[in-house]
Parts: structure tokens; C-alpha cells; sequence
């Protein structure tokens, strides 16, 4: 495998009081597909979110330990927190479509970040609508409602959003807890194909999923850390009890 | 004694039947009552030529200048202080005694009777600060009047866009002003304006605060400075000074169907906000 590009080190994090992380120490290499598995309340989405720092939106959520993105403390003071997030682009687990045009959506992130030239823009939303295999669908209603698409084309929509920020690292958050298998089985196509040019992080609460596409996978529990090894070690010989009787359905 | 389910439910469905026709009935009675009192007044000449004879004769070009200038200048006024207001309270302040503080202040004051805030505006605008009986006292203390209800009304539509937008917003490396303008204003505007509209129907009736603060000149107004009359006041002293009834229901009825055509146009809004958004 390759460089590091996400390093963790005693990284723990608390809502108030409650901990919901605790001393999280992970690495996460250039150009894989990351799983994230454990059962509700595991603390996987809150590490997933600490990554983009939308935690910070968050009343009363803090944070210790250290969280790098390529060799940078995320949480140093005065670092950007916009940049990070064109950097870590993340899709959530239902669709959020916003109420504007098809193209309006995926335009959305560069117009953000001050890209205001029609034809970049265009070229932008066409390139990240072909790289989610969403062009072909959508290509003759640009211009109309995107909370017309059905849920699995509004979630790949999610994906075209982030993709036209040009990130390096795509997060998401189950991102087909809500749909049917096809769009499921679409989605973790694309997922497939954009490897080659991404980190990916998926965290999901279908193990059957991270089984399907992750090279490697971390299983969390109760907000620690249980296990994380390639993914075919995790699914058929684990090293911990608890990550076996996870991954076999005895819990969760 | 005891009465059968189905006869308790029979004399409900009754009484409730009753109660809902004698509304219906009153409003009807009202409005048909005002139109074939006022309608045979208005021609043409009513709306476009000036009072005459305090009112007795000619029409109420004037008075209908007067309240589109008052109530576009009180609305001008009031709009970007409470859309502000409820930016402030809904995105930039997280729910503390702050914010308890100066909601049920802005609600108090949407309980105040609008003579109160006539004489208000009459002892702060109109002489303290001299402003005189004018369009500007008289929107200035309309604006304080209407207030509330667009802060009450701007904040509960902001609150009704899902949190979601703003969260795909922030993760998109938007900023929180950018958020609020791109996101969620945007989904909060028909909201907004129907909260806006419902004010200028306010604004519109409202004679008490008015007479206080813009007088009862019957001149066009030609300034900020200028006094100026509305139609509810122009109605209120034709009918009380006895100078001509026919006019004064006539100046009623013409009240009351720019009131009617802004709470239709309202109920259109709303329509299309509820189709927009399900």
C-alpha cells in the first residue's frame, strides 16, 4: 500500500460530556476504499465527521488527540475549514437534493468557492455528472428540478456535487441506507470506479457492503476502535471476538 | 342523564354546522353590506380625482397615494429589520435568555394597541424629533407596528427549511452568510413575503397610529415631510365628521377590495410555496 494521507493518534471526541470517540488511532492510505462498520451509537459517523470538522457545527461538541490530513493537524488553530471541506467531500445518508436545478446543484460547490465562468461551469457539471454515470440520465433536464430525480439518482446527484469541488478524499455517510439494490448496487459501481483517483471513506451499516467494496475495513465499537485489517481478514478470519460476532450477525 | 354516543355526536356535528354558518353568514353579510353601500360611488373620476369640499364632493386620488406611499415606506422600513432580526435569532445565536428576551419583547409589542403606538410615534417622531405630521413619522411608527409580525413570520419560515440544506451547504466549504443567502433565504422567500403581504394588509387598515403621526391632509404628498391622509383615516372622518356618507363607503369598499385582493394573492403564495416544497 501506499503513502498515508489520514493519520489519527488518541483521537477522542465528546458530545458534552458523553465521550463518543475514544483514542481513535487509525491510518488511512491514498486511493482506497476505507470501511467503516459497527452497529448505531459506534461512534463511526461522528469519526467520519470530525474528518471535515462538521462536528464544529455541533453546541457543546469537543474534541482531544491529533487528526491529520497529509501531515497537517486539521484542528490547528487558523487552519480553513471551508478549504478542508472542498478537500473532504462528503455524502450524507439520505439524498439532499437542494430545491434548484439539476445543473444548480452540481455548480453549487464551485459557485461557493468563486467560480462564476458559465463554461467552466458547464464543463465542471458534465465532467462530475459522467464521472457518477448521472449524464446520460440527466443530461436533457439540466435545467429542471433536481428533486425530480428518483432517491438513487439524487444520492449519485450528492456525489456529481462533491465531485466538481475536485476533492481528494470522498466521505460518506451510509450512503444507501435509504435506497433500493439497484441504485445500492449503482452507487457502489461508482464507488468502484472512482478509486483509481480518490481516498474513499465509507462508513456503512450493512457489513454485506463494506464486505463488497472496501480494501480495507475498520469495525468500531461503542466509540473505540475494536479491529481494522484488508477487508477479506476482517470478513473471514477476525482478530478480535467481538468483530467476528458483528460480522456474523450474532449482534448489531 | 344519559344521552346515546350517536345523538351526543349528532347535536355536536349540529351546533359546530350552526357556529360555522353564522361566521360565514356575518362576513358575507359585511362585505355585501360595505359593497352595495359604497359600490354606486365608484367611477372612475372617484379614483383619480382629489377630495373636494373636505371630501364631500370630488374623489380619493389622494388618499389612495397617501396609503400606497405610507404603507410601501412603512413595509421599506420594517422588512430589512425583521428579516434581519430573524437571520440574527435563527442562525447566528444558538436559543439563550438573549434571544428568549428579545422574542417576547418583539411579541409584546404585537400586542400593543396601534393608539398606543400612535402616540408614540406623535410625541417621538412628530415632536421630539420634529419630524412633524408627515409620511416619514407616520411609516416610521407603522414599521414599529408590523414588526413583530414580520419577524414572527420571516423566523418561522427561515426554521422551516431543513437543517439538511444547511449541512450539504457547510460541507460544500460554504460560509455561514453564504448559507443563509444561497441556501436558505432562498427556500424562506415565499414564507417571508407572505408575512410582508400580511403586514401591508395592516399597514393598510390602520387608522389609529396613522391619524397621530401622517395627519389627515388631503394634498398630494409631495415629500417625506409632506402630511399626508390614507384611506381608512379619510373613511374614518367622512363617516364621523358626517360629510358624506356615499363617499365614505365608497372609500370602504375600495378598502376592503385591496384587502381582499392581498389576502387572495397570500393564499395564492401559499399554494404555491406548499406545491414547491412537498
Amino acid at each position: 500500500m501506499s503513502n498515508v494521507v489520514i493519520r489519527t493518534r488518541e483521537f477522542s471526541s465528546f458530545y458534552g460530556r458523553i465521550e463518543a470517540l475514544r483514542k481513535i488511532n487509525l491510518e488511512i492510505y491514498e486511493h482506497e476504499i476505507f470501511g467503516i462498520i459497527g452497529p448505531a451509537g459506534s461512534g463511526k459517523s461522528t469519526f467520519l465527521r470530525s474528518l471535515n470538522r462538521l462536528n464544529d457545527l455541533v453546541p457543546g461538541w469537543t474534541m482531544s488527540g491529533l487528526l491529520e490530513v497529509e501531515g497537517k493537524d486539521i484542528y490547528r488553530p487558523g487552519s480553513s475549514i471551508a478549504e478542508l471541506r472542498r478537500r473532504l467531500g462528503m455524502v450524507f445518508a439520505t439524498p439532499v437534493a437542494l430545491p434548484r436545478s439539476v445543473f444548480e446543484n452540481v455548480a453549487f460547490g464551485p459557485r461557493l468557492a468563486g467560480v462564476s465562468n458559465r463554461s467552466e461551469l458547464s464543463q465542471l457539471v458534465e465532467d462530475s455528472l459522467k464521472k457518477t454515470a448521472l449524464w446520460e440520465e440527466v443530461k436533457d433536464r439540466l435545467h429542471k428540478s433536481a428533486l425530480k430525480l428518483s432517491g438513487g439518482q439524487q444520492q449519485r446527484l450528492c456525489l456529481a456535487r462533491i465531485l466538481a469541488l475536485r476533492p481528494e478524499f470522498i466521505l460518506l455517510d451510509e450512503p444507501t441506507s435509504g435506497l433500493d439494490p439497484i441504485s445500492t448496487m449503482k452507487i457502489e459501481e461508482t464507488l468502484r470506479s472512482l478509486r483509481s483517483e480518490y481516498t474513499i471513506i465509507l462508513v456503512t451499516n450493512n457489513t454485506k457492503q463494506a464486505a463488497r467494496v472496501a480494501d480495507r475495513t475498520a469495525f468500531f465499537l461503542s466509540g473505540q476502535l475494536v479491529e481494522v485489517d484488508r477487508t477479506e481478514k476482517i470478513f473471514s478470519a477476525p482478530a478480535d471476538r467481538r468483530t467476528n460476532d458483528y460480522v456474523s450477525g450474532r449482534f448489531g | 342523564m344519559q344521552v346515546h354516543p350517536r345523538t351526543e355526536q349528532k347535536i355536536a356535528q349540529l351546533v359546530l354546522w350552526l357556529m360555522t354558518s353564522i361566521t360565514v353568514l356575518i362576513l358575507l353579510f359585511i362585505v355585501f353590506f360595505v359593497l352595495r353601500n359604497g359600490l354606486p360611488a365608484i367611477t372612475i373620476r372617484f379614483l383619480t380625482e382629489n377630495p373636494v369640499e373636505m371630501g364631500k364632493a370630488g374623489g380619493i386620488f389622494s388618499p389612495i397615494v397617501g396609503t400606497i406611499a405610507l404603507t410601501c415606506l412603512a413595509i421599506l422600513i420594517a422588512a430589512p429589520f425583521g428579516i434581519g432580526t430573524a437571520i440574527y435569532l435563527t442562525e447566528y445565536t444558538r436559543e439563550n435568555w438573549v434571544t428568549r428576551v428579545i422574542r417576547f419583547g418583539s411579541e409584546c409589542l404585537a400586542g400593543i394597541p396601534s393608539i398606543i403606538f400612535g402616540l408614540f410615534g406623535f410625541i417621538l417622531f412628530v415632536t421630539k424629533l420634529g419630524f412633524g405630521w408627515s409620511l416619514l413619522s407616520g411609516s416610521l411608527t407603522l414599521a414599529f407596528m408590523i414588526l413583530p409580525t414580520i419577524i414572527r413570520t420571516s423566523e418561522e419560515a427561515i426554521k422551516a427549511v431543513p437543517y439538511a440544506y444547511r449541512e450539504v451547504s457547510f460541507s460544500l466549504g460554504g460560509t455561514r452568510w453564504q448559507t443563509v443567502t444561497r441556501v436558505v433565504l432562498p427556500s424562506a422567500l415565499p414564507g417571508i413575503g407572505t408575512g410582508i403581504i400580511l403586514s401591508i394588509g395592516r399597514s393598510i387598515g390602520e387608522t389609529a397610529a396613522v391619524i397621530f403621526t401622517a395627519g389627515s391632509a388631503l394634498r398630494l404628498p409631495t415629500s417625506l415631510f409632506s402630511s399626508t391622509r390614507t384611506m381608512s383615516v379619510h373613511f374614518y372622518i367622512l363617516a364621523r365628521e358626517g360629510i358624506s356618507k356615499t363617499n365614505a363607503y365608497g372609500t370602504a369598499a375600495i378598502l376592503m377590495i385591496s384587502i381582499l385582493a392581498i389576502n387572495l394573492l397570500t393564499y395564492a403564495m401559499m399554494n404555491r410555496f406548499i406545491k414547491k416544497y412537498s
